[in-house]
């Protein structure tokens, strides 16, 4: 019988990454994702882990670099400014192939905005954050089920495709509590082997682990493989949910806990005679293009609903490709559209395609 | 025909892209030769850092990671935490681990990482092109401290060991320099410490060494030893700094 639990998001994503057979923590505090720190500095010791306090989110990414290296599966948590600090180290990762977890719990911005729940780092991770021509996976759970589903699944696919992978949460999911189901425990012995890990080369030839490539010729061969990579990962692993769209009309997009109150505008507007529906993509990159873009074709118009002052909507609207109209509604740093609010976007935007 | 002096074991035949003169070299080879006379090359993990040394990884025969500038302590932190078992060291310079990576080192040595540091010290931004580091002397002309560095404007030159000596995390700090044979030999034998110190698990340990930039100081490779001589070791003082009672040599 599957393990359930009443759970915070926060301690959700805690508890699914050490049954996902993490048990290496290195972070930084911050709000609104301090729950996390919290249960991995409580839990991790007892399966004979590390839990370590960095000096600053800068060395936190760097130390998951190392335990990454070292073949570890290894977490590491923030907030808008704590992820600013971790993009260069985001970029070695993904230079060095290195397999890592980050998680970003999104807080109001710029700056030192506030602590409140946002959207507004969509830009951040989806282009990579850091710099170089590179892609980080990006996970957007909506529920906390979906929390624990997603960083359980997280690992594997930083594994597989030897990639950093973000689950970008947000300040409300973070600390809502749901029933869960949780996953088995994979313990990290019964994980397969790293056989390009720095572990001490023993009797084989070294392992290095870098995204040094002086050469010119060798750089471009990295950037190579690393697209080959991508469109590989864009391929087989992008994640979209959609609601009601056979017949609708006017579509939603929305993402994480957007989604969720799109959910229920969807549902008041077709109370109201209006066909609505939703697409909800759960991997922000890869972006599930060819959804929205076979979504568009008989839709009349789409409205992106974001936390943030529109970011998706440039991916909902390179993906559409002016098949249809596509409007923006959002608000940020702690305000929450109602679903009512959205139903009234809804029929502006019908007014506005009806003339 | 007996060979008396070959190349370390843990050092491979790879190209070499230090200028000539650079005593960068010459600490490189007495780390591989420590690795070597106490066997630790198949359980050792190095950490590059980013300078004129960050191409080091091709060079031991060790598994090796590439670090951030100025990270490799995190980096560090990291494989140990993981690893408990292996060897763990860094190379790093004096831009790298004294400038961008203070806070780094600070810290690694504050939670007595078991790590094995060697720190490069030749009061310079030697790959960037010469620039001032932390450790840049009083008067000395820097490509941006061009006209000497003054103590009003770019204040005064950090000493690191000094410095750490005070956490006692950091148990064995020690300061060198190869600017003649003694000293090469004396370096040896302080980097060999500071790999005992790791082996018996006492916590963080460091060895600074002066070393030479002939080429930004713009000096003969033989002038720029007499200037780590009678202009560096004046403002940093050769010696131990700390060291565990047990550490013998
Ligand atoms: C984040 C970042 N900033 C700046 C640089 C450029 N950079 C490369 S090496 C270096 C200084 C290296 O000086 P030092 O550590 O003294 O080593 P040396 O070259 O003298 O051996 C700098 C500033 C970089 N690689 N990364
Ligand atoms: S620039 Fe200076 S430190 Fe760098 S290799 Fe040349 S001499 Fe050595």
């Amino acid at each position: 019988m599957p393990e359930k639990a009443f759970m915070k998001g926060n301690e959700a994503l805690a508890e699914a990454a050490i049954r996902a057979g993490c048990r290496y923590f290195f972070g930084y505090p911050i709000t609104p994702q301090s729950e996390i720190p919290h249960y991995m500095a409580k839990h991790l010791p007892r399966y004979g882990g590390v839990y370590l306090q960095s000096e600053s989110e800068v060395a936190a990414i760097n130390m998951v670099h190392g335990a990454s290296g070292a073949g570890a599966r290894v977490l590491t948590s923030s907030s808008g400014p704590g992820i600013s600090l971790k993009s260069e180290g985001i970029s070695f990762l993904a230079g060095a192939e290195l397999p890592a977890v980050i998680a970003n719990i999104m807080r109001g911005g710029p700056g030192l905005g506030n602590t409140q729940p946002s959207q507004a780092d969509y830009h951040q991770a989806t282009r990579g954050g850091g710099h170089g021509d590179y892609k980080t996976i990006v996970l957007a759970p909506y529920s906390v089920q979906e929390v624990v589903d997603l960083t359980y699944k997280a690992f594997h696919l930083a594994d597989n495709y030897r990639t950093p992978v973000i689950i970008l949460g947000d300040g409300f999911l973070g600390q809502m509590m749901e029933p869960v189901e949780l996953p088995q425990m994979i313990e990290p012995e019964d994980l397969p082997s790293k056989p390009w890990a720095t572990v001490g080369k023993g009797r084989r030839t070294r392992n290095i682990v870098t995204s040094l490539c002086l050469p010119p010729e060798e750089n471009d061969a990295l950037n190579r493989k690393l697209q080959k990579k991508y469109n590989l990962i864009s391929e087989k692993e992008t994640l979209v949910e959609t609601y009601l769209l056979e017949d609708a009309d006017y579509i939603i997009a929305a993402f994480g806990i957007t989604a969720r109150i799109a959910l229920a505008a969807v549902d008041l507007a077709r109370k109201e005679g209006i066909k609505a529906g939703l697409v909800r993509p759960i991997t922000l990159w890869p972006f599930p293009e060819k959804e929205l873009a076979k979504s568009a074709e008989n839709a009349k118009g789409i409205l992106t609903v974001e936390l943030n002052m529109g970011q998706m909507v440039d991916d909902v609207r390179l993906a559409v490709s002016g098949k249809a109209p596509v409007k923006f509604y959002g608000v940020t740093g702690g305000l929450f559209p109602t679903p009512k609010d959205i139903l009234t976007e809804i029929k502006k935007l019908e007014v506005a395609v009806n003339g | 025909m007996v060979r008396e002096f070959s190349r370390p074991k843990s050092l491979l035949p790879e190209n070499y892209l230090y200028c000539p003169g650079c005593t960068h070299g010459i600490i490189q080879r007495l780390v591989a030769e420590a690795l070597d006379e106490l066997n630790l090359t198949p359980k050792t993990v190095g950490v590059a850092a980013v300078g004129c040394s960050v191409t080091n990884f091709h060079l031991f025969d060790v598994d090796m990671q590439q670090a951030p500038h100025g990270r490799a302590p995190a980096v560090a932190t990291g494989v140990k935490r993981v690893l408990p078992d292996s060897t763990v060291f860094i190379y790093q310079g004096d831009g790298d681990l004294a400038a961008i990576g203070t806070a780094e080192i600070v810290h690694a040595a504050a939670r007595g990482e078991k790590i094995t540091v060697i720190f490069v010290n030749n009061a310079i931004f030697g790959m960037t092109g010469g620039q001032m580091a932390p450790t840049t002397i009083l008067g000395q002309k820097t490509t941006t401290s061009p006209y000497g560095r003054n103590k009003d404007v770019e204040g005064y030159p950090l000493r690191v060991s000094e410095m750490l000596a005070t956490i006692p995390g950091a148990v064995y700090v020690s300061r060198t320099s190869v600017h003649n044979p003694k000293h090469v030999n004396r370096t040896k034998k302080a980097i060999k410490k500071a790999f005992q110190v790791q082996e018996n698990g006492e916590g963080f340990a460091i060895v600074e060494v002066l070393s030479s930039c002939p080429t930004n100081w713009g000096l003969s490779p033989l002038d720029a030893l007499k200037w780590v001589e009678e202009k560096m070791i004046p403002y940093y003082p050769l010696g131990e700094f700390r060291t565990p009672s047990e550490v013998t040599n």
